[in-house]
């Protein structure tokens, strides 16, 4: 084996290290560049702290500019992204259950039709549905980007092929002699052995939600039902004319905290789920 | 899942057979047919508005046209006009050539990111290989970061005054300015790649740790090792994850949009109709609705061709070996 030579070994090392620092030098770069006041930034060296530590600052200047304006960012984030993969997991639960336990005419129709929708980016909707919604009015309102969070087709078809998988039939026939209703053998066994399928349908969701750009930026111009990602680019096209760049980058720095802790936390999840998006 | 179908069959139709033997069974029986569309209906509601809906609409759009009267006094009406709205998309140089650029990067980046992501992901799976599980999560962690966010932080690496990239480079001798005319598709380029080739590495690397061990254990003791192994018996059994990587990348590249974006933040030069969603918002900004729907329909054409188009071809290769 060639990595049992030093020299390959060596050689093996130094990709791998390589890469690594290509991968993490941009996020230590934001993370430095976080505790630094306007000057240092463009006078200290990128890829190191300067003198002084200005994180805390630059945290409650951040909060504070313009209304506090970059919490009612956050805390929108936070309600699109929680609430939309809420419903986005009990409306996929629900479809993928009943497409992977029962017969019924056009139940591959419905599936096929959801695996084409996953086949077709999000982004490409986008722009339908803001010529829609501004004709029905509802651009510029909460549900433009709330009713569009809540529709995941990968979770129904990740949901479908847990429930296949994990839900026997047996227990079910179980609950149906007992007398138990539909919704309710749904509710009180499907569901109880889904759950960690549907905790990476959840991290899925909320995840392409938080992350989400181009919707919200189409369909709300009011700033106060702006996600966060919507706020911290228009402050950066404005090229550091109203809002100093260290309170951008401090904003990008607690924009990404969230989202790089679920990650972290919940790793077993969404190795779940990438491990089935690549047998389909 | 055939399987599966054919157990359940089995199963009602056993119990519907038993039914009249126990109280109320055939009512119940009967209400079941429903269920199915009950628990279907608020996914399948909501997914008609947001999907279905929007390409309706857009196809719709697309026929027609704001017909404005001659002096302009009346309110524009709009007016049937097949195809020719198409037919002008195709002749908007600005459009077209939105698409050719897409396409070229994307016939540059695709491979890039591949080609590194499979050699990570090889190298996680080699025995030997230390520290794996710390590498894994710096490789994949651009992955954890937001598109948007990521763009933005290129931008500020990518802006002459502050990066501390151009420095670098200058104390060597080399001057790069990442926001000039030649310079802006390598720089949108490597936004990303530096976002999406951990994701592609985890998606090859589960896929190979999937090959049973006793297919690498035969042919070590063949004398089969290192580069050679991963080329003759690793690569050719994760080839559908590379089919996979490669047709979601396509999809990927054909809806590039936040990272030009964002850009255009630190570069003036990069034009309002870099990319085709671009051209398309441009006409969403101009008010020319059917216009937008035409470039929005065509694009989703244009993917549709070339996702499928790149599967078959990979089949009928697949099929002919």
């Amino acid at each position: 084996m060639s990595t049992s030579r030093p020299a390959g070994r060596t050689g093996v090392l130094a990709v791998l290290v390589l890469a690594a620092v290509y991968s993490l030098l941009p996020v230590w770069w934001l993370v430095v560049s976080a505790t630094k006041d306007s000057s240092d930034l463009v006078s200290s060296s990128g890829f190191w702290f300067s003198g002084h530590f200005q994180l805390i600052e630059n945290i409650s200047d951040l909060l504070g500019f313009q209304d506090g304006i970059f919490g009612r960012w956050l805390l929108n984030s936070l309600f699109y992204a929680v609430g939309g993969a809420v419903v986005a997991t009990l409306l996929s639960a629900m479809a993928g259950y009943v497409l992977a336990k029962y017969r019924f005419r056009g139940r591959e129709a419905v599936f096929s039709t959801v695996l084409g929708a996953i086949l077709l980016p999000a982004p490409l909707f986008a722009l339908p549905l803001y010529l829609m919604f501004s004709a029905t009015h509802l651009v510029n309102t909460f549900w433009a980007v709330f009713i569009p969070s809540v529709v995941s087709p990968f979770g129904v078809y990740l949901s479908r092929i847990y429930a296949e998988a994990a839900v026997p039939d047996e227990l079910l026939e179980a609950g149906r002699i007992d007398g138990a209703g539909e919704f309710r053998i749904f509710r009180s066994i499907a569901l109880r052995v889904l759950q960690p399928s549907l905790v990476t349908i959840f991290l899925f969701q909320f995840v392409t939600i938080w992350t989400n750009y181009l919707l919200p930026s189409l369909m709300l111009a009011n700033d106060r039902l702006q996600p966060v990602t919507v706020g911290l680019v228009a402050w950066k096209e404005q090229r550091g004319q109203t809002v100093p760049y260290n309170l951008i980058i401090t904003g990008a720095l607690l924009s990404v905290i969230p989202i790089v802790v679920m990650f972290l936390l919940l790793q077993r999840y969404w190795k779940a789920g990438l491990a089935s998006g690549s047998v389909k | 899942m055939p399987r599966s179908v054919n157990s359940s069959a089995a199963r009602s139709s056993g119990r519907a057979a038993r039914a009249p033997r126990l109280p109320g069974a055939g009512r119940r029986f009967e209400g079941r047919r429903w269920t199915p569309l009950g628990f279907l209906l608020p996914f399948g509601l909501l997914f008609a508005v947001t999907y279905l809906a929007p390409i309706c609409y857009a196809v719709y759009e697309s026929l027609f046209k704001l017909q404005r009267s001659g002096l302009g006094l009346a309110p524009p009406t709009e007016t049937f006009t097949g195809l020719s709205n198409y037919t002008a998309a195709l002749a908007d140089h600005a459009f077209t050539s939105s698409i050719v650029r897409v396409v070229l990067i994307g016939v540059v980046q695709v491979p890039i990111m591949l080609g590194l992501a499979l050699v990570l992901a090889l190298l996680l799976d080699a025995r030997r290989t230390p520290a794996k599980r710390l590498f894994r999560l710096g490789f994949f962690l651009p992955y954890a970061i937001p598109g948007v966010i990521g763009g933005l932080m290129w931008s500020f690496l990518y802006e002459p005054s502050i990066s501390p990239l151009t420095q670098a480079l200058a104390h060597v001798g080399l001057h790069v300015d990442f926001t000039s005319d030649g310079m802006l598709p390598w720089s949108v380029g490597n936004m990303l790649t530096w976002g999406w080739t951990g994701y592609n590495m985890i998606v090859i690397h589960s896929a190979l740790k999937a090959v049973p061990g006793e297919f690498a254990e035969a042919a070590e003791l063949d004398g089969c090792t290192g580069w050679r192994l991963a080329w003759h018996i690793k690569i050719p059994m994760v080839r559908p994850a590379l089919v996979m990587t490669t047709v979601f990348s396509i999809i990927g590249m054909a809806q590039l949009y936040n990272e030009p974006v964002l850009m255009r933040a630190v570069a003036p030069n990069l034009s309002s109709d870099w990319t085709p969603i671009m051209a398309a918002q441009n006409e969403v900004a101009a008010n020319n609705y059917h216009a937008a729907a035409t470039r929005s329909v065509l694009l989703a054409l244009v993917i549709f061709i070339l996702s499928f188009g790149f599967m078959r071809f990979v089949n009928k290769r697949g099929a002919a070996q």
